[in-house]
């Protein structure tokens, strides 16, 4: 795996370039700067409406140093799986030279786990060579922090808000990992960019496999959790130590940790307290929801690292 | 129409689904896209023997639904490839997000579509609210009187789209079930002359170019989105003359040149009816039936809806006395059918013009017949001698 340095200073530069207008400590830039960077090979990217599109495409600027395509929101797999198509095509009946392309489709949670998901489980099934990449916020960030099916339960947010009677969103958040594994797909992947070197790996492992891969990513969206710029990087570290985020993928089907924090496994408390969005779970006479995700995150971690123990012994 | 062509056409027996899928295999695009819908189906159906019997070295993308079909193809496009698919009715509406972005990227999709009634209540037989629904996206939009024009409108399509002053994506129609299901003895080009007449695509671009990265569906604010829509308007209007030029080599290399419009027995008629697609055909009886009474009566088919031919048909109808509109769908605007509002609408600055009437008919795939048809003839004559105009939006063949 190339390291932080030989990824910064590559000769033909960055990939993914700033100047974008994305906010101070918004989550998605170091996703793509650090995916792009691992990818060795010619590519071209797909990204669906969303934050990352329009802050890093308004005409007449553009941070994507390498070929990008915008179509709509719902539809960036199925895009992409249109210009991996015509690559495949264009190579076979000589029109183009091999130069062993390779393609990135990408969405937001809005675009992903809601609006975009039947595209993507088309695009999946077809086994077409793409890497999806979920920068999941947790929420329509774009529009003005509504809920979407990845927003953590009793999160706040501007369709699910906390109320008189109710104390935000309802309902647990959506697996969409599990949900990819359920395609068949070879290759899926929970990480982060505030662990820069299990990203890469992730996207350099999935790169080496031709076909259908997914890698859904936790993103710190500062205007939407209402957290501190500067806590970007820290804030998804602790939602990977409270394993509310665990680090793992999914090769052929069989589940493996990334990371286990072991004894420094923090109560999600530690990680919610500092976001805005869930300051009304620390209020008194809310004890009982705050006790209810943490039952929710450890019944969860504990059916994750069983189910890694399960295929660890497998041969 | 002199037929001086040397080339051997095949004469074959074909429906409107057939001879499409076949325009298809001859083009042998690059990628086709596609999701079923009838009376559509059959179209992507017969392409996928195509491509798995090896006729064709297409990549077909078997999508999850005609969004995603629309999706493929503006990424295929964008990529510099050659990309089709075919849809009808929920399909074209459910594409419907997609297809002003095809167009605004100029990439150049041609696309059989079968006319369908839009639910609801569900149906699956002909009437043209599936197409007029769409009118204003940017698309071009060819309709089909019989299996031959469809046939050699889709060949033209590919050549009107990708034309340098044109660049935009086009449909053709055909009647569903009334032509997409109907068989007819049709003539088919030899594969290397239709191949030589749709000739090789060069798109203006590629995200596959890598040596030259570019960004394609930037974000376009209030300072740019106006000048980037004027060259597509710009483009739809050029498409005018392309589309005559294209006919018109068409006509002169196999014998069956196309306009805008055709006109049948209009010369030196008073009265006519305007439509669109089948209706045209039963139309020409009718006239041919009236003429031999000695009625000056006849036929503005109307080729291209989109782009509006507005100054061919101001030219064509002005000196009329009176003419019927027909429409195979409502507009819902409370004032008739969208045919018959931008004819009126082409003919308002003329110096002559005819009084024009409205019939809506066939909604849900309800028969039009000659006597219909005749009746309208008659009660435009009517019209034409002084008569009260009436109605001016009627509904044809329907129980009231």
């Amino acid at each position: 795996m190339a390291t932080l340095k030989e990824l910064a200073t590559q000769p033909a530069g960055e990939k993914f370039v700033g100047g974008h207008t994305s906010c101070a400590g918004c989550g998605y830039p170091n996703i793509f700067r650090l995916a792009l960077a691992a990818v060795k090979d010619p590519v071209v990217v797909v990204g669906a409406t969303g934050c990352c599109e329009v802050n890093t495409s308004i005409f007449p600027y553009t941070s994507w140093k390498v070929p990008f395509l915008h179509n709509a929101f719902e539809n960036s797999a199925a895009t992409c799986s249109g210009v991996e198509a015509a690559y495949y095509s264009l190579l076979k009946s000589g029109k183009i030279q091999e130069n062993n392309t390779r393609f990135i489709a990408f969405g937001g949670d809005g675009g992903t786990y809601d609006i975009g998901l039947q595209s993507l489980s088309g695009a999946m099934e077809r086994g077409h060579d793409m890497l999806y990449i979920c920068y999941d916020n947790g929420a329509y960030m774009n529009t003005g922090i509504q809920r979407s099916g990845a927003t953590p339960r009793y999160a706040n947010t501007t369709t699910a808000p906390v109320g008189k009677v109710k104390p935000g969103k309802m309902q647990k958040k959506k697996d969409l990992a599990k949900i990819m594994v359920g395609h068949n797909v070879p290759y899926v992947a929970q990480t982060i960019a505030g662990n820069a070197q299990d990203l890469v790996k992730k996207v350099e492992k999935a790169m080496s496999i031709r076909g259908p891969k997914f890698l859904v990513v936790l993103a710190t969206c500062p205007l939407g959790w209402q957290t501190k710029t500067q806590d970007t990087v820290k804030l998804t570290r602790l939602a990977v130590d409270a394993c509310f985020w665990p680090l793992y993928e999914v090769e052929n089907g069989k589940y493996k940790l990334s990371y286990d924090p072991k004894d420094k496994k923090i109560p999600v408390a530690d990680w919610l307290k500092l976001q805005g969005r869930f300051k009304h779970l620390f209020k008194p006479g809310n004890e009982q929801l705050l006790a209810e995700v943490q039952a929710e995150v450890d019944k969860d971690w504990a059916d994750l690292k069983a189910l890694c123990e399960f295929h660890s012994k497998q041969v | 129409m002199t037929v001086s062509t040397e080339i051997k056409q095949l004469v074959v027996a074909k429906t409107g689904n057939e001879a499409m899928a076949e325009a298809m295999r001859q083009i042998n695009p690059d990628v086709v896209a596609a999701y079923p819908i009838t009376p559509a189906t059959e179209i992507a159906q017969i392409f996928s023997s195509f491509v798995s019997d090896g006729l064709v070295n297409t990549e077909m993308v078997t999508v999850e639904s005609e969004h995603s079909a629309m999706s493929a193809c503006v990424g295929s496009a964008a990529a510099g490839a050659r990309a089709m698919t075919a849809t009808a009715a929920q399909g074209l509406m459910l594409m419907a997000e997609i297809l002003p972005i095809a167009a605004a990227l100029r990439l150049p999709i041609v696309m059989p579509e079968v006319n369908r009634t839009i639910s609801g209540p569900i149906n699956i037989h002909c009437d043209h609210s599936d197409t007029m629904f769409c009118r204003d996206s940017g698309w071009i939009q060819i309709f089909s009187e019989n299996t031959q024009e469809a046939y050699d409108n889709v060949l033209q399509a590919i050549r009107i789209a990708e034309h340098a002053r044109v660049r935009l994506p086009a449909l053709v129609t055909t009647d569903g079930f009334i032509i997409s299901h109907a068989m007819e003895t049709i003539k088919i080009l030899p594969d290397e002359e239709a191949s030589a007449f749709v000739g090789a695509y060069r798109a203006n671009y590629s995200v596959l170019d890598n040596a030259n990265p570019i960004t394609v569906g930037s974000i376009d604010l209030q300072n740019y989105y106006f000048e980037h829509r004027l060259p597509m308007i710009n483009a739809l209007n050029e498409a005018k003359a392309v589309i005559k030029q294209v006919g018109r080599e068409f006509g002169e290399k196999y014998g069956r040149a196309y306009d805008l419009l055709e006109k049948y027995k209009l010369e030196d008629a008073e009265v006519a009816i305007v439509c669109l697609g089948s209706t045209a055909g039963t139309t020409k009886d009718v006239v041919d039936t009236l003429r031999a009474r000695g009625q000056k009566i006849g036929l503005l088919k109307i080729r291209v809806f989109r782009p509006f031919p507005v100054e061919d048909i101001a030219a064509a109808l002005g000196g009329l006395k009176a003419v019927a509109v027909l429409d195979r769908s409502d507009a819902l605007s409370g004032y008739g059918g969208p045919v018959f509002t931008e004819v009126c609408s082409a003919l308002f600055n003329s110096a002559a013009r005819p009084k024009v009437i409205n019939y809506v008919y066939g909604l849900g795939g309800r028969d039009i017949d000659l006597h219909m048809l005749e009746a309208v003839f008659m009660r435009l004559l009517k019209i034409k001698d002084g008569g009260d105009l009436g109605q001016i939006v009627d509904y044809l063949g329907v129980r009231k």
